[in-house]
């Protein structure tokens, strides 16, 4: 299988360099290019200090949908008072996170702030939905199991409601940071103050004409997503060793 | 010892239970047998103090209020916490109660050798068969050394061979710790082989239909000609209820 995958990637890339050559265009360059511009990117440190700014956006912006989507996900799912608000996210929830570009920008301009209000958005409806899904979703005899053993509203909460809902929480978490990521790179496309960041940089590089420089950029957003699925996935399964 | 005098429960506008009056003495084994869909559950909820209802519920003469530690619940369905080891839900209660970490360990360890859990204290739920998941359910409402067993059809869903066995454990364990259970089925031969004396509960709403004590010696032999012609007995009283019911038009559940 494995062999198979590694087989499908370099015919892809042969491909891409056969017709590369065939158009012989500045604005599809070879493989080869890209990845020699990648690699210059990367050994002088551009590239990372251009995505070490765009994780801080990301991270800024995915904080903050935790610290509310979580409580108000678990609230929504715990109390049915509180689950009458779900109106609203369901009305919200629709709208794409990069169409709330225009109104970020004219609340925070261009900034730093704008970027992690898109991802805030971005990410704060899977966290929440999430977290409210695995709160509601527990099954009923598992609370009275912890009731006629003594437990409290409160300690049944924490001891059998928050563990029971982990898994969705966290999946939650992943997709959430997934969304993110993608907010961010579109938020950065639309213009920043601070000229650094993954986005920026595919811009800057449209401007001069160096396709080359934008397919190392979109490769580099692509590697980084990728890698922060995985390592949220990995510890996942670490952290819910209890699912069958 | 365990009172019932005249609970009532509705739930919306269905009436689920009617006038039910029982005593189960202490250290006594008692099968509760009814229909389906009768009100078995809800029963067994309202001694554990998880439903709402008119009437009165004793426990030790004293009115049940609220949920009681003195009383351990076996679920109907598979209720063990997922996420905690077999160890984990064996200590749960004890944790509420702030039992010391020492204390607990010891419990656990007795428990785990009681119910023959040998080797799995540290496994998940999902990696128990469904028997051993009912053991260690089981266990974890004896944790807390209730008086008082309410155990809900806790074998319904297993293979008729864990069923026995399973049984047969059940009886060495009360014998063991002198608990006083009360335990609903609506399969008549595991009563007649459980318990001492046997409840038969009509169609909802339920009140109760008849009783039957069962003098036979154990360990009881289910082939012998006693404990087929009580079986029998009981059977043709629960068959009324189940052909009244379709007499009656009903879908039954
Ligand atoms: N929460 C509930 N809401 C509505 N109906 C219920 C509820 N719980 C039980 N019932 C009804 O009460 C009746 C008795 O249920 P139950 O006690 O579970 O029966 P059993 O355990 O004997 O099978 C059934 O008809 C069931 O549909
Ligand atoms: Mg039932």
């Amino acid at each position: 299988m494995r062999t198979h995958k590694v087989f499908i990637v370099l015919t892809f890339i042969a491909a891409w360099e056969v017709v590369a050559v065939l158009v012989n265009s500045r604005f599809l360059p070879s493989p080869l290019l890209v990845g020699a511009t990648f690699w210059g990117l990367l050994s002088s440190g551009a590239l990372l200090q251009h995505a070490a700014v765009s994780l801080a956006r990301v991270m800024a912006g995915f904080l903050l949908a935790i610290a509310v989507g979580l409580p108000l996900g678990v609230l929504m799912g715990w109390s049915p008072k509180m689950e009458n608000f779900s109106v609203i996210i369901e009305m919200l929830r629709p709208i794409p996170p990069l169409a709330w570009i225009p109104l970020a920008m004219l609340w925070f301009g261009i900034g730093f702030q704008s970027k992690a209000f898109i991802i805030f958005i971005g990410a704060l409806f899977p966290i929440l939905s999430n977290a409210l899904l695995g709160v509601r979703e527990t099954e009923p005899y598992l609370v009275e199991a912890g009731k006629v053993l003594g437990a409290s509203d409160s300690q049944i909460l924490q001891t059998i409601i928050l563990p029971n809902s982990f898994p969705s929480i966290l999946e939650g978490l992943r997709i959430g940071l997934g969304i993110a990521w993608m907010c961010l790179v579109a938020a950065e496309l639309t213009g920043l103050k601070t000229p650094l960041g993954l986005g920026y940089l595919i811009m800057e590089a449209r401007d001069l004409g160096r396709a080359d420089t934008v397919m190392a950029g979109m490769i580099a957003i692509g590697v980084i997503g990728y890698v922060m699925n995985i390592a949220l996935k990995w510890m996942e399964n670490r952290l819910v060793r209890w699912k069958p | 010892m365990i009172t019932l005098d005249h609970v009532d429960k509705t739930i919306g506008e269905l009436p689920v239970l009617e006038a039910v009056s029982l005593r189960v003495r202490k250290g006594q084994f008692v099968c509760l047998v009814g229909p389906s869909g009768c009100g078995k559950t809800t029963l067994l909820k309202c001694i554990a103090g998880l439903r709402t209802y008119q009437g009165e519920i004793r426990i030790d003469e004293r009115l049940s209020q609220g949920v009681n530690p003195m009383i351990g619940y076996v679920f109907q369905e598979f209720s063990l916490f997922p996420f905690l080891t077999v160890g984990g839900n064996m200590e749960f209660g004890l944790k509420i109660q702030k039992v010391p970490r020492k204390e607990r360990n010891d419990i656990v360890r007795s428990l785990i050798d009681l119910f023959l859990l040998q080797g799995f204290e540290t496994a998940y739920p999902h990696e128990l068969s469904g028997g051993m998941q009912k053991k260690v359910a089981i266990a974890r409402a004896l944790a807390t050394d209730p008086e008082i067993l309410l155990m809900d059809e806790p074998f319904v869903s297993l293979d008729a061979q864990t069923r026995n066995m399973l049984q047969k454990e059940l009886l060495r364990i009360w014998q063991k710790t002198h608990k006083t259970i009360l335990f609903v089925t609506h399969n008549v031969d595991e009563a007649v082989f459980l318990a001492d004396k046997v409840m038969v509960l009509t169609r909802r709403p339920a009140t109760i239909k008849s009783e039957f004590p069962i003098d036979l010696e154990r360990e009881r032999d289910r082939t012998s000609s006693e404990f087929v012609s009580v079986r029998k007995e009981i059977l043709r009283e629960l068959e009324e209820e189940y052909v009244e019911q379709v007499d009656k038009g009903y879908k039954g559940i």
